[in-house]
């Protein structure tokens, strides 16, 4: 029993660092908090089975044109409307709010509701470790998150545009006196969190059912990981993944699945009261940060 | 030739600006027409409306009254992005001491008012440190764990809320009411704001250590103004659940928190009536657009999306521009 628990535990973590990855990425580079964020996430799930079904692509195909189209429209929404907000944070939260908001009522009213609406399983197979069945989409979601976390740390130091990254997540003057166009360098970085949140999507996903309800949960998850880790800083973020994702894992075993969003809320409130920057949020020290 | 746009005040504007220099009926019109219209245009608008349109009416003072209570609390910087809070504990006071103990809808609603009021404020003490949006989220959160809190331990009636509460007198009393309490809640804070005490409040958002090192303790005036403005908000939570006779966790779902934002946005922050006014375009608009079904929302989040970009000001401010100011183009050397 315990060492189930431990190992959903572990998978409910990584899942937890996937979904709040995106939204740490952008708000540490370009300090947009993106409220559409769970939206995007539930639009790439959309428009993968879209592509899938409808258009009948090959997997691969439709999941490449999913992350891309997700990507292309965070990096629109940056340039038509955070553009001219920029620096205003309440208004940046309401519009990014309502861009969401509009995205998944749509897609309600469009009638995506239902059992049909799943992503295929990458990897059908099952691993037996005594007396705990994993599945292979569980195992891959482990593996991805590995991955994207290995790849973001490399981007970020060895090529030229995740240096700017962390050029102007460090101060966007001097960046822009060494030649770099902030505003393209914060699109990017909007986009880029975006294309997380697809990549996310198309890996959890698969696990249930894409509802549009879930897009909710997926912002409060990802702003409970990233406020109680520190908001910008990617080590907080995953040690406040384990730290909920373990949590909630804990209490949905022993206390009832009704618990679960709970402690990401209580989690939430207790650093907010505790230590508003969170566990790592050295907002201006250069490791912590990305 | 270059030209720019230039803004200049009206004759009139500076003319009666100081109540001593009064001198014809012209002036004395221009100062009061702004205030006493839309109170006037508010009552006839409601007395003509239909029995449908009057409840919506009177959900707008409502709404008005907790996006009154949301600007009150931004000019002092705290950004409450949890209305909701407020508006739902002062529901359910009134609804637990109408359902437990049986008392009229003339002791609730005063009992929720201050009851809520001082609850919120408790709740909220250990938090008034916090500054900005760090403070914005802890009221994100808090009415969204007592909806779930409610729903895991179901208390007071769980997810069905409780039911059946005494209404309000019906008819016009109903409206009237709802109505003098938002003009009341409009002055009198219009009022205050313009006082020395409105003074500090200001001061608090603006520059919060200069007004410490002026001697002055700013976690007591923040507390104060949370009562007030919880209170506020207390009320409206109150008074919707004896109109509707229903409490449950609905009141505190995300609309009662972004309503007021929206209707701040629109309708322009920092001077209270703004807000207000986005209240009595939003909420009718909602209404109409009920017909849509779904598409409602979808609308209406791309209508905030549009204003909060296009007129960021906000309709008020562009309205008061408009209304004190006139435009001309001047030349510029270059």
């Amino acid at each position: 029993m315990l060492q189930g628990v431990l190992i959903y535990g572990l998978i409910n973590s990584v899942i937890m660092v996937l979904v709040a990855m995106g939204f740490n990425l952008t708000f540490g580079i370009s300090g947009v908090a993106n409220f559409a964020y769970g939206a995007l996430y539930i639009m790439a799930g959309f428009l993968c089975w879209s592509l899938l079904s409808s258009l009948g692509l090959p997997y691969l195909l439709a999941a490449a044109l999913s992350v891309a189209a997700t990507a292309l429209l965070a990096g629109l929404l940056f340039r038509f409307v955070l553009l001219r907000v920029r620096g205003l944070v309440i208004s940046e939260v309401i519009a990014t709010f309502g861009v969401g908001l509009a995205i998944l009522e749509l897609f309600r009213y469009l009638g995506f509701i239902g059992f049909e609406y799943t992503l295929p399983v990458w990897l059908d197979f099952y691993l037996e470790m005594g007396d705990i069945v994993i599945d292979g989409q569980r195992l891959m979601i482990l593996a991805m998150g590995a991955g994207l976390t290995l790849f973001l740390w490399a981007f970020t130091r060895f090529t030229r545009t995740g240096r700017a990254f962390r050029g102007i997540a460090q101060d966007e003057r001097t960046a822009l006196t060494l030649g770099i166009n902030t505003d393209l360098v914060a699109a990017f970085a909007v986009a880029f969190g975006a294309g997380y949140a697809a990549l996310a999507a198309l890996v959890i996903l698969p696990l249930g059912t894409i509802a549009v309800g879930e897009g909710y949960d997926v912002l409060v998850n990802a702003l409970a990981v990233c406020i109680v880790g520190g908001l910008g800083s990617t080590l907080g973020v995953i040690v406040a993944a384990f730290l909920i994702g373990f949590a909630q894992t804990f209490t949905a075993t022993y206390g009832g699945t009704h618990w679960m969003m709970i402690v990401s809320l209580a989690a939430l409130l207790i650093i907010l009261v505790i230590k508003p920057s969170g566990l790592f949020g050295k907002q201006k020290e250069l490791e912590e940060r990305i | 030739m270059a030209r720019r746009l230039e803004r200049l005040d009206r004759g009139i504007k500076v003319r009666s600006e100081d109540i001593f220099a009064l001198n014809s009926w012209r002036e004395m019109l221009y100062i009061l027409a702004p205030r006493v219209l839309p109170v006037l245009a508010l009552l006839i608008l409601g007395l003509a409306a239909s029995s449908y349109w009057q409840r919506v009416i009177m959900q707008a003072c409502m709404f008005g009254l907790l996006a009154i209570s949301w600007d009150l609390l931004a000019a002092v910087g705290m950004v409450s992005l949890g209305q909701a809070l407020f508006f739902g504990v002062g529901a359910y006071i009134a609804g637990i001491l109408n359902h437990y103990f049986g008392l009229s809808p003339w002791l609730t609603i005063p009992l929720a008012t201050v009851g809520g009021a001082g609850l919120c404020t408790l709740l909220l003490l250990p938090v008034l440190r916090l500054r900005g949006i760090y403070f914005s989220m802890v009221t994100l959160i808090l009415p969204l764990m007592i909806e779930r809190i409610i729903e895991a331990t179901k208390a007071f009636g769980g997810t069905e809320g409780l039911s059946g509460l005494a209404s309000l007198p019906q008819g016009l009393l109903e409206l009237v009411a709802a109505m003098v309490a938002v003009w009341v809640a409009l002055f009198s804070f219009t009022r205050m704001m313009s006082t020395d005490y409105g003074l500090i409040l200001k001061g608090i958002s603006d520059n919060d250590r200069a007004v410490m090192s002026a001697g002055l303790n700013i976690y007591m005036y923040k507390a104060q103004a949370l009562f007030l403005a919880s209170g506020v908000a207390a009320f409206a939570g109150a008074y919707i659940t004896h109109a509707y006779q229903f409490v449950g966790m609905p009141v505190f779902a995300l609309d009662y928190s972004i309503m007021p934002i929206a209707a701040a946005a629109v309708g322009g922050m920092g001077t209270l009536a703004g807000p207000l006014l986005g209240c009595f375009i939003l909420v009718p608009l909602n209404e109409l657009l009920r017909g849509l079904g779904g598409m409602r929302t979808v609308i209406y989040a791309g209508l905030l999306v549009v204003f909060t970009v296009g007129l960021p000001e906000g309709v008020f401010h562009y309205l008061k521009r408009k209304y004190t100011q006139f435009e001309r183009w001047a030349e510029v050397e270059q």
